[in-house]
Formats: structure tokens, sequence, C-alpha cells
């Protein structure tokens, strides 16, 4: 990490630690952060390992019915609950991963796409998801069993603890000996694969770690909202992830974080125009995609290397 | 098994629905020897290419390599026995330095390439070695460039020297020297013969220059089958031969 993007970071930090004293609303800020964590978790695989999941709301979703079931029937403490949809997520990301890796581009996508919504059906039928109701407050109940979440605050001192943890996860995967030969298999496969790597070894792993981390943040969410949905597990909320990354610049570092904030951003305050804010939000996209292709972050990335 | 072959095949043979891209090829690679494959378009070169590897399922027949049946082995298998291939197109990471192109070669050998929780930091040892290997082709100024921005015969010279990274005994080139201008071509036919000392090397090549000028054997395949084998002086007097290349332009340079 050079000098630059040390003191980025750290004014960063710097800004999350501060937020809630200077006027930031710390649900808002819970939910930037839970989606944010989702959009890089996304990104570790789309922009590091070329693969196009269009199911990624499967770990999201199920993993925030884990957490909000262990919390609200078993009494789990916060951060156990936690865990528990972080490894449900992981282990549901080892089957998909292992039946999706065997295919390719477009047919990856839609089999990441058909497992979602197998999973979408299991949880309107499932007797612990409250299927169209959802599972409502979710209590957040005491860190170790001794600090009370239920301040906003505290709550939020805690979504952020976890989201550092995870988005390091992901920083540490992409400059690990294992991300080197995960950006080689995205630049070119078959010549990673003929160097004597087996590439869906790789992949898999890859996808553990994205599933696991999405799951994470379907956790936080579920906790700190005090709600699991089915929109949680919807195919929209796969394709809102895709967005927030296309949209902040995917394969950079801040990218998903940056365009998860811009989408939520967008959806908390234009709220008063009711179903207009889709509307809204697909124009976003199309001018994304036609003026900036490489995204907020990866636009700026690339004029000031050009420089 | 005779020793002196690296690679042996036995009656190999691939059929797509009804069309037989090869058909009952045996051919024996002497080791240490640069071997060339050579045919008019369509005689299923590169098809033999991707059996030899694994890109493809074998129909029929069997790979022998180093005294081992290899085949049903998986392709990545293959690569770490010491069989490396490269492509028609370049093969080169387009988005990574010059460097890294060459280090992702030499890290698997580690045995850390599934290690998350490392530090990158933790492959700056291999950078000397990486250098080495870029200085063997000329690339060492370019080491911190971005590979894309590269010229076309400088990508060639960094794929092989990639390939040369996991030190394989068996290099197999699809068309080293296609899409060159001229003097990339000289400058390709020294680097393989520099690479090849301690080494087998089997190629695809068009250029019956560089193939004279290069190889120790020429396998002529046409149709999917072998129509003629031997050093380059006798092949390229074969009736047989001269039949099969008439009126394609590769016949003029022979």
């Amino acid at each position: 990490m050079d000098k630059r993007t040390k003191i980025l970071y750290g004014a960063l930090l710097l800004v999350a630690l501060a937020a809630p004293f200077v006027g930031g609303y710390p649900i808002f800020l819970m939910k930037v952060l839970c989606f944010a964590l989702f959009a890089c978790a996304f990104n570790l695989l789309i922009g590091f390992t070329g693969l196009l999941s269009f199911g990624h709301a499967m770990f999201f979703g199920s993993a925030a019915y884990f957490c909000g079931h262990a919390a609200k029937a078993w009494g789990l403490t916060p951060e156990l609950a936690v865990v528990l949809g972080t490894l449900g997520a992981a282990i549901m990301g080892y089957f998909v991963g292992w039946l999706a890796v065997r295919r390719q581009g477009i047919y990856f996508a839609m089999v990441t796409l058909a497992l979602s919504q197998m999973v979408y059906f299991i949880c309107v039928q499932a007797p612990f998801t409250g299927a169209e109701d959802g599972l409502q407050s979710v209590p957040r109940g005491k860190l170790l069993g001794l600090i009370s979440l239920r301040d906003d605050t505290a709550m939020y001192y805690f979504v952020l603890a976890v989201f550092l943890f995870g988005f390091y996860v992901i920083y540490r995967t992409i400059h690990s000996p294992f991300g080197q030969v995960l950006k080689s298999i995205r630049e070119n496969e078959p010549r990673a694969l003929s160097l004597g790597y087996d590439v869906d070894k790789y992949k898999l792993l890859a996808f553990v770690i994205s599933a696991g981390l999405a799951g994470m943040a379907g956790a936080l969410k579920a906790l700190s909202l005090g709600l699991a949905s089915l929109t949680d597990v919807s195919w929209q909320m796969s394709g809102e992830v895709v967005l927030m990354t296309l949209l902040g610049g995917m394969g950079t570092i801040l990218g998903p974080f940056l365009g998860a904030a811009t989408i939520i951003t967008m959806q908390n305050y234009l709220s008063g125009f009711g179903s207009w804010v889709t509307v809204i939000m697909g124009i976003t996209f199309v001018v994304c995609v036609l003026a900036f292709r490489r995204g907020i972050v990866g636009e700026i990335a690339y004029r000031l290397k050009a420089k | 098994m005779s020793a002196d072959y690296i690679l042996e095949t036995q009656h190999l043979t691939k059929a797509f629905r009804g069309f037989t891209a090869v058909d009952g090829v045996n051919l024996q690679i002497v080791r240490g020897s640069i071997h060339a494959l050579i045919g008019p378009n369509g005689a299923g070169k590169t098809t033999v290419f991707n059996l030899l590897t694994k890109f493809l399922p074998v129909t029929s027949g069997r790979i022998v390599y180093n005294g081992h049946d290899i085949t049903s082995e998986a392709p990545a298998q293959i690569a770490r026995r010491g069989v490396i291939r490269s492509f028609q197109i370049s093969a080169v990471f387009p988005h990574l330095t010059v460097m890294e192109n060459v280090r992702v070669a030499l890290q698997r050998k580690l045995g850390t390439s599934f290690h998350f929780w490392k530090s990158d930091a933790s492959l700056a040892h291999l950078n000397d070695r990486a250098m080495q290997l870029l200085g063997e082709v000329d690339l060492e100024s370019f080491a911190d460039t971005e590979t894309v921005s590269l010229p076309y015969g400088r990508k060639r010279a960094l794929e092989i020297a990639t390939t040369l990274a996991v030190d394989p005994e068996l290099m197999l080139l699809d068309e080293p020297t296609q899409g060159m201008g001229h003097e990339d071509v000289g400058r390709v036919v020294e680097l393989i013969r520099k690479v090849s000392a301690n080494r087998t090397v089997l190629m695809v090549e068009h250029n019956m220059s560089v193939v004279a000028n290069l190889c120790n054997t020429i396998t002529v395949l046409a149709r999917g089958s072998v129509l003629a084998e031997g050093p380059y002086a006798e092949v390229s007097k074969n009736a047989q031969v001269l039949e099969a290349y008439v009126g394609s332009s590769e016949m003029e340079a022979l």
C-alpha cells in the first residue's frame, strides 16, 4: 500500500468513526455498511475472478434468516448469530459454487440465478422464515452477553467493526498469493490452466469466501434493521448488488463501497418519488454504462493514471 | 516403450460428431529434439495439441509421457508433469504487469497459491528469478509495464518467459511466429533455439523457413493422419506432401 492510499483509508476510517456524531443517521449508516460489504464480497468474484454470479441474494438473504432465527428463536448473542449466518452462507456457497464453476460465462450466471430462485421459493414455503411477513423484530441482544446493542449508535459501532473485518478479509484475499492466481484466471483462464493451476478449485474457494462475506453482510442487516424478509433473497436483490458494483467500479477496492453508498442514498432520499426510484436508478445505470463504463472509482483511477 | 521418446501417441483419434479431425496418429517425439507438426489448414494440428494437453478429451488411442499413460489425466495435472503449451493467439495476462505475468507462473511451486490470508509480499523473493527470466527474452526494461500495452512480438516473448518459469520438460508451441513482422520472427527463432537446450519442443508452424532452420524432425499431417515424417530435406521432396500442399501458399516456401 503506498502512502497516498494509506492516508485515504485513514481518512475514511475517521469519517466512519465520527459519522454518528456529525449528523449521520445511524440506521442509514448501518444500511450503507451492510450493502457495501455485500457489494465488496460480490466484487471479489466479478472484479477479481471474472465470475458473474446472478444469485448472490441467496447468500445475503439466507444468512439474514439464519442470523434472525438464531437471535430470535434461540436467543444467541449477536456476534454468534452473525458467525452462524456467515458460516451458513459459506456452506451454501460451497455447494452452489461446486455446481456453478463447471460452467462459464452466461451459463455460470444462469446456474446461480436458477439456484437462487430455488432458495427463494424454499424461503416462501419454509416455516421459520415467516413467508410474506418475514422475520420481524429480530432482537439485537447483548454483545458477548454484556453490552446492549439496543442503542443505534452502539449497534453502529458493532456493524462498523464487523464491516472492517470483512473488508480486511477481502483486501487480504485480493493481495495474496491466492489473489494473484485469481487475477490470472480472470485475465486468461486457459493460460492459467496450462500453467498447471486447477482453475476450478481456485474459483470454488473464491466463491465460498464471497458467499460467506455476502452472508456476513446479510446477517448484519437482519440485526441492525431487525428484519429478514423475502426481499433479501429475491432476484432483484441479486440485480441490485450487480448495479452497485458496476456503478462504483468493478475490480476496484473502494468502488463497490461507493456504489452501494450511492444506491442506498438514492433509495433513501428519493423515496418520495415512489416507484419512480426504480426508473431513476435504471437511468443512472444506463448513464454509467454509456458514459463511464469503469464506474466512479474506476474512472477516477484511470484519469489519475493517465496524467 | 523406448526411453528415447519423451512423448508417444498410439492411434490417437478425435471424432467430432461424424467428423474425424485426428485419425489414428502415431507420434514419437525424441527427447531433446525440436519437432515440427506441419500440414495444410484443417489438418488437425491444433486439435493434436488440444488432445496432448487434454483441453479436449481423446476419443480413442493412448498418450504416453515419460513412460506414464496420461490419456485420462486433467489439463492442470499434465501441466504439472512438465508439459506446457502455448496458444495460437498470444497467451498473456493483459492487465497484470510484465513481471507479474512471469511471477504467477513461478509461484505455483511455492505451494502457497491457496493461501488467501497471506500477503503477496511473500512472493517478493521470486522477483529476482522473474527478472532473470525477463532478461533472457530482453524484457527487463518492461518489468513494470502493464502487459496489454506491449507490442505483439514482445507479448510472444513474454509468453515464452512465462512458460520457461515453470521449467517445462516439453514445450508445445502453437504457431509461435504467426502474425509477426520479419525481425520479430528472427528474434523468436533464436529464442526458441536458446530455450530448447535441455528441453524438448513440439511446435506447429506454417513458416517453412523457420521449420527448416530450427527443427530436427517434421511430421506432416493431412486430414487428420500422418502423411510423412522425417528431416526437412526428406519431407520437402516427398511427392505425397507436395500433392497435399498443391495450390496452398505455404508450399511456395518449400
